[in-house]
């Protein structure tokens, strides 16, 4: 092992929020390998208090920029299931349609933008506007059939208003929906691109055992509501989301970590494809397996690759949920809301991991509690296990600081944080 | 690219080196930078960026613009921020949070923040101090509003600062374009909304999709608040819900924080 080594990255670049990387080895001894969350939190839980249940979706949705719809339709989810209100199956059809486009955009956004430039050589998407411009526009192309069929949906890809108890506020017509059909089916050429670019990139070969918790899938690959799994055996109803999370504070961290059978536990693309994989589209399924991703994958760089698998799933998947909207009928339909004491659990598969958002409510509608447990938060203590042992491993490889910087840094990136969603 | 000096109808355009910032907030107005992809590469050619943790490694602080997402609420932030404001020769308040401290501020309706922090950490120390909107620590040369900011109208503005065109923001409220849309009032569909009330230039963003506006632009000039209240009560809305609306962005009550408690 190398004798001293230093790295000290504050505010890490490329991802979502603040947190920084700080890695000491001296005498050959690991001192210590900190993944610090230096967040500033929003207090969103207390902020709900008092407030009439309509606020939460809107008011939720705000907790994250890249995935206000996973957290909108979480926060629906709770309030519905906290009113007794069931949505009826075109509600559900749109819902995960919008649902799979943010899926889209959000892992394309971190494959593409903040990803991509690991792999090479480059600070950032922007010079790679010159150098590899057909890349980009690719990813751009990706990104806005996405955010367009997320605009026409929610009416809004950031913090869409479209999106309510009950339904929808409005719902697109068949004359603006027929030409995605195209469009998805079109799209899959850009993304076997991409599929192609990562093959030629090396993964760094670092693995370490974890335990992997997602919703599980009920005859299709799970993202909105359902039971809680573990790949070590767990599993809960939807509404004991709290014995499945089990969090606690932390020094240096204004976000809460989380814990279940080990001392850390994953959440994102990888664990749902570690727990789902059977359910992938066979598409999806047969590219997973030829980057050698298959279940059970403890390399967390691999999560990279899920995203990307998962990118082709939910576009295949698209085009079936399209088929079917296409084919019935639908009107815009908004059930009545009625406010009843009572507590709800809504649980979504979002693009970092399974989202979970509680609220207890009084009589008159009024939220007497609100929790959010978001997916990064659960990745924490998953990360800082992670950043330890690859500090000891790549040292004892021999590796100088500035390459341990770059994996450290790659590693965190890999989970694609959403460290100010995390901290809330 | 660089280096080349392009021109719009013979006129040089200016290409400025630009820096984007955030502090306490959810990033999604600096998320609005790279969408409308159909004019992302464009909208690029027209600014330089050379900070912008969020999507880039690179950094330099040699910017003359900076964006800055977010409300502020540690005494770090505020240094950071003056730190913003002493390089930065135009610096914009870049969203709800930045201008008015966004749905953050809602944290700031709580007299005792103890009880706030307590009721998510325990004993455990964490700072957060009260909200406060970008220009109650600095002075702001120009405020984008909107929960989020419309990429448009952040377009239109880059593009007017890269011709040295000055720039006009809509005095009238979300309810002229709302009408221009040709929109059914949502007041007659039954939803509060406060259209009337709300500066516009989001071309009525969310009554277009048939949900009621929140105000996260905050006011626009001249407002009747005597009258919004009447509409509002006259549709049978609540004082509760009238109140959710208007203090959901902090645009139409700035909590103003006395200047002995700013470091």
């Amino acid at each position: 092992m190398r004798k001293t080594l230093n790295v000290n990255v504050k505010h890490l670049t490329r991802v979502e929020g603040h947190g920084n990387i700080r890695i000491k080895i001296r005498n050959g001894r690991l001192i210590e390998a900190r993944w610090e969350v230096v967040e500033t939190p929003r207090f969103f839980e207390v902020i709900l208090k008092g407030k009439k249940w309509d606020n939460a979706p809107w008011i939720t949705g705000r907790i994250c920029g890249i995935c206000s719809t996973g957290h909108t339709l979480a926060s629906i989810r709770a309030v519905e299931n906290a009113f007794g209100i069931v949505p009826d199956e075109n509600t559900k059809r749109f819902r995960l349609l919008l649902k799979h486009m943010e899926t889209l955009q959000s892992h394309t956004l971190h494959l593409c933008f903040l990803v991509l430039p690991d792999f090479m050589n480059a600070g950032s998407v922007f010079p790679l506007i010159n150098s590899h411009r057909d890349v980009v526009i690719r990813a751009a192309r990706i990104k806005k059939l996405a955010n367009d069929l997320c605009d026409l949906i929610g009416g809004r890809s950031i913090h869409p208003p479209r999106l309510v108890v009950g339904g929808f506020t409005k719902l697109p017509d068949r004359r603006e929906l027929q030409p995605f059909l195209q469009q998805l089916e079109q799209i899959e050429e850009d993304l076997m691109v991409f599929v192609e670019l990562f093959r030629g990139f090396e993964i760094p070969d670092f693995v370490r055992e974890t335990e992997f918790v997602s919703l599980k899938g009920e005859g299709e690959y799970p993202f909105i509501g359902g039971d809680l799994i573990s790949s070590d055996g767990v599993h809960m109803k939807e509404q004991d989301y709290k014995k499945m999370t089990n969090e606690y504070v932390v020094e240096h961290s204004t976000s809460k970590w989380c814990r279940l059978s080990r001392e850390s536990f994953a959440v994102g693309a990888l664990a749902r494809l570690n727990n789902n994989f059977e359910f992938l589209h066979p598409v999806a399924k047969d590219i997973a397996r030829s980057f050698g991703l298959i279940p059970v994958t403890h390399n967390p760089f691999m999560n990279n690759i899920a995203q990307l698998v998962e990118c082709v799933h939910v576009v295949r998947d698209s085009i079936r949920l399209l088929n079917e909207i296409l084919d019935s009928e639908w009107k815009e339909q908004r059930q009545k809301v009625e406010p009843r004491s009572g507590v709800g659990v809504g649980a979504v598969e979002v693009p970092r991991g399974i989202l979970y958002h509680c609220y207890e409510f009084d009589d008159k509608g009024r939220i007497v509690m609100a929790d959010c447990v978001i997916p990064t938060g659960q990745n924490h203590a998953n990360i800082q296990h992670d950043l330890e042992a690859l500090a000891e491993e790549y040292a004892t490889r021999g590796k100088c600081d500035s390459e341990i910087e770059v994996l450290a840094s790659m590693l965190v990136r890999a989970y694609d944080p959403c460290i100010s969603c995390s901290v809330h | 690219m660089d280096g080349e000096v392009r021109t719009y109808l013979g006129v040089p355009l200016y290409r400025p080196k630009v820096a984007f910032f955030e502090f306490t907030s959810c990033e999604g107005c600096q998320l609005q930078i790279l969408n409308n992809e159909v004019n992302l590469l464009d909208f690029f050619s027209l600014i330089e960026v050379v900070n912008f943790r969020e999507v880039m490694t690179e950094r330099s602080d040699d910017y003359e613009i900076a964006f800055v997402e977010g409300s502020i609420t540690t005494d770090n932030e505020i240094k950071r921020l003056k730190r913003i404001r002493r390089q930065a020769k135009m610096l914009i308040a870049f969203g709800s949070c930045a201008c008015f401290g966004g749905v953050n501020q809602l944290k700031n309706r709580f007299r005792d923040l103890d009880y706030v922090k307590r009721e998510v950490y325990g004993e455990h120390p964490v700072e957060s101090k009260k909200v406060r909107a970008i220009d109650e620590i600095v002075d702001v040369d120009l405020r984008i509003y909107g929960c989020p900011v419309r990429k448009e109208e952040v377009e239109k503005i880059v593009l007017h600062i890269a011709l040295g065109k000055s720039l006009t923001v809509p005095k009238y409220p979300v309810c002229v374009e709302c009408k221009a849309n040709e929109n059914i009032c949502l007041f007659d569909l039954g939803e509060p909304c406060l259209g009337p009330i709300t500066r516009a230039g989001c071309n009525a963003w969310c009554p277009t999709n048939r949900a009621g506006c929140w105000g996260c632009r905050g006011p626009a000039e001249d407002v009747n608040m005597e009258e919004m209240l009447r509409i509002m009560k006259g549709h049978g809305f609540s004082e509760e819900t009238i109140m959710d609306r208007l203090e959901c962005f902090g645009g139409f009550s700035p909590v103003k924080i006395p200047e002995e408690s700013i470091r």
